[in-house]
């Protein structure tokens, strides 16, 4: 095999977009902004471990405007992150590949993130 | 005997092109170990968050230093910070090409999670010990 300089990594700009191409790059990238996801979780732990001054504090910023608007899209990247993540550990063990199955599980996914977000947004802040 | 059996064996036994991780299976088996553990631990999460929303300081550190609930918030909180951390060399491996900024960003990734992972730890063993 030559050893011609070839491209490594995902060649983004050379494919046309489909279901099962964004679903992949959208589960890296709700992934990647989970990690902040779990830094909050770990700073209001440590905040509420500081009493009620640091419970004062935590409660108003994640209860302000943007606050809640993170909160809201972290809850949608983690459910969406979440139900994609069981399609791909279904992969893992060599089902569901074919594109009119993967494609299908995609749009289940897809459609059902929403739903399964404003149902738990609605039973955090109703 | 081995001269024997290297007659069998092609060249595709050494991988060429290694690509860009030069390695991985322990490191795909432990981002899917912590996937699976993730299953259970956010459906819980998301609901322990939804029962407790709006209680004050008091309630919450109660909910918190729960036994049960304690062991699983560490048990998230390691998880999360695991699994973060291996995606996030996964994505790091792929796109940043010049490799000691690969390297340092894999590093600080590492010590970052491990720091969120211990910190929000320390916090919940704060709580429960009532500290």
């Amino acid at each position: 095999m030559s050893n011609r300089a070839r491209p490594l990594s995902p060649h983004l700009q050379v494919y046309r977009p489909q279901l099962t191409s964004v679903t992949s790059i959208a589960h890296r990238i709700s992934g990647l902004f989970l990690c902040t996801a779990a830094v909050g979780v770990a700073l209001a732990l440590l905040a509420l471990a500081n009493g009620e001054a640091g419970y004062a504090l935590a409660r108003d910023w994640l209860g302000s405007t943007p606050g809640k608007i993170l909160v809201l899209a972290w809850i949608a990247a983690w459910v969406y992150h979440f139900l994609n993540g069981i399609r791909h550990l279904v992969w893992d063990t060599g089902r569901a590949l074919d594109l009119g199955t993967a494609e299908r599980w995609g749009w289940v996914v897809i459609l059902s993130t929403p739903v399964v977000t404003a149902l738990i947004a609605w039973s955090i802040w109703s | 005997m081995s001269a024997t059996l290297d007659r069998f064996r092609t060249p595709l036994k050494r991988v060429r092109g290694l690509g860009s991780a030069k390695g991985g299976v322990h490191h795909w088996w432990w981002q899917r170990v912590t996937a699976v553990a993730l299953v259970p631990l956010s459906l819980w999460f998301w609901w322990f968050c939804a029962a407790h929303a709006g209680a004050d300081a008091a309630q919450w550190r109660a909910a918190v230093g729960d036994p049960l609930s304690a062991v699983l918030l560490i048990s998230l909180l390691v998880c999360l910070f695991h699994h973060g951390q291996l995606g996030v060399q996964v994505i790091v491996e792929d796109y940043v090409h010049v490799r000691w900024l690969e390297l340092s960003l894999i590093v600080a990734t590492k010590f970052l999670a491990f720091a969120g992972a211990v910190g929000g730890s320390l916090a919940v063993v704060r709580i429960a010990l009532g500290a």
